[in-house]
């Protein structure tokens, strides 16, 4: 059997996401396991690059591996505590947690299963830059963005609101 | 003019007569991969020695001028030394992460490094959201550093990384902005299609007022953001050692230092490409015999000789201000650089939109 560089590059990409997923709920100390998701955020956005959508993969890569890791680290940095006492966790959350594990598991599996996907095909080319620009802006079917994004900046606004309120002495 | 990609497309055709396709593929990216890294450790090795001897002039010193004529060879001494030195382990830290930092801020550097458009026919990374993917790959490197300060295990590195983190999120938004300001002019995020835009008069000049603003803005920040002086504070000396790389050693420790003059190289580059014309020599639109002979200098030429004057302006304000303090540093970005950007994005606009440029 033939196999085509790009196969090769997704199946790498794919080690990659599912090995470091794994590693990122196993690992015992906080701050490796912020690290090991952003290798599966960053091998996330290579599978948009091997798809040709450069845009989508540079978004990932500014919100989630260069915005939302750094939120992460700052956050474990500022309110980190001494690693070495982790308290164990009781059996009846082990068991909770994996119950809902499996249940997501089943039902992920289910609907890839049943979902028809359709002949998928690589277009060659990427998509411009009008067209992208256009899709985030429209008010056409489909194109919901922008009140989407008012929205979250009026649940931002409420969110500064509230802090203040609560904080007032 | 010159243009590499006849170079590369006769390297592409000598491949494909020996070798089947996918092999051509792997060939191309290794070959590719060397001449980034290569290129990357020559230009550091330079920006390095430039940086002793501009610094020593600025006060009154020689600067290296023992190995090789006028000291030429002395960063190629260092760097043999430094990939000579052992890599020191420290206790008590977090191996793994330890390790991991230089190799993520390294990696974030040479991925922006090669979206950058060296002369014509000479690009690596060109997508169309190319611009962004810039800003994308460079915002990497906050990780490392920050990496790098908490698995040091010593309060120093901690507060150094905690300070780089402030100061590069804050600026990268000032970076943001003043590129998003060029694209509102040149309506395009492709940066070979900006160069070739600018074939008749580069965008500092056809953008005018608020053009100068976007990049006086974007010098101020781009210095920032990679972490020189006068915005040096994530590595003060005098009270911090070295800041986020105060326990690394050995070419651990050349990696954040190779990254840090390639990201000065980046910032130059990006300037270069966006307001100064990338490599497009300097056209005066009506004066053809001008036009013509400025063509006859090499792109490539053009490109360095570009970047090198927007180096010096930047080593300039590192060895002319004092560094500033961290409550005034986040006051000049998000008092000061943030509306200036904020306004002149919207004048940019109304430039464009009533057609006042040239």
């Amino acid at each position: 059997m033939e196999i085509t560089i790009q196969e090769t590059v997704f199946f790498i990409l794919a080690a990659v996401i599912v090995g470091c997923s794994i590693l990122a709920v196993t690992t015992r100390r906080i701050l490796r396991a912020a690290t090991y998701l952003l290798f599966v955020l960053f091998a996330t956005a290579g599978i948009y690059f091997q798809l040709n959508y450069s845009f989508l993969g540079a978004v990932q890569l500014t919100v989630y591996a260069g915005g939302i890791t750094v939120l992460y680290v700052f956050s474990i940095l500022l309110t980190s505590t001494d690693n070495r006492h982790i308290e164990k966790i009781k059996r009846s959350k082990v068991f909770a947690g994996l119950i809902a594990a499996l249940a997501g598991a089943a039902i992920c599996i289910f609907i890839t299963v049943t979902h028809s996907f359709g002949s998928y095909h690589l277009t060659g080319g990427e998509l411009p830059v009008d067209a992208i620009g256009k899709a985030l802006m429209g008010t056409g079917k489909y194109q919901y963005l922008l009140p989407f994004e008012l929205i979250s900046v009026l649940l931002l606004a409420c969110i500064v609101g509230g802090i203040l309120i609560a904080r007032k002495r | 003019m010159f243009d590499f990609s006849v170079v590369t497309k006769w390297v592409d055709m000598m491949l494909r007569q020996w070798l089947p396709e996918s092999w051509v593929l792997t060939t191309e990216f290794v070959l590719i991969g060397l001449c980034v890294l290569v290129g990357y450790a020559i230009i550091a090795l330079v920006l390095i020695y430039v940086e002793r001897k501009v610094c020593a002039f600025f006060q009154c010193r020689l600067g290296p001028n023992r190995v090789g004529p006028y000291g030429l060879l002395q960063s190629f001494a260092d760097m043999f030394k430094m990939l000579t030195k052992e890599l020191i382990e420290v206790n008590h830290v977090d191996r793994f992460l330890f390790n991991l930092a230089p190799y993520i801020v390294i990696i974030s550097s040479v991925l922006a490094f090669g979206c950058i458009p060296f002369a014509k026919g000479l690009e690596i990374i060109d997508f169309n959201v190319g611009v962004f993917f810039l800003i994308a790959v460079s915002s990497i490197g906050i990780v490392g550093i920050l990496l790098a300060g908490w698995s040091s295990n010593n309060k120093y590195s901690l507060i150094g990384a905690m300070r780089s983190g402030a100061q590069m999120i804050s600026y990268e938004l000032s970076i943001g902005l003043s590129i998003l300001t060029m694209v509102v002019f040149s309506g395009t995020m492709q940066l070979s299609t900006i160069v070739a835009e600018q074939a008749d008069g580069w965008f500092l000049f056809r953008g005018h007022i608020p053009a100068l603003i976007a990049f006086v803005v974007y010098l101020i920040a781009g210095t920032a953001e990679t972490n020189r002086g006068p915005f040096d504070l994530p590595e003060a000396d005098s009270e911090l050692t070295a800041g986020y790389h105060t326990e690394y050693s050995g070419m651990h420790f050349g990696f954040f230092y190779l990254a840090e003059y390639l990201n000065m190289f980046v910032v130059a580059s990006v300037a270069t490409t966006i307001f100064l014309g990338g490599w497009m020599p300097l056209h005066i639109p009506g004066w053809e015999a001008f036009n013509a002979a400025m063509d006859w200098i090499p792109s490539l030429l053009w490109f360095i000789a570009k970047v090198a004057v927007v180096i010096f302006i930047i080593m300039w304000f590192k060895w002319t201000f004092p560094r500033l303090r961290i409550d005034q540093l986040l006051r000049l970005e998000w008092k000061y650089l943030l509306p200036i950007n904020l306004v002149n994005l919207l004048l940019m606009v109304l430039v464009v939109v009533f057609e006042l440029h040239f």
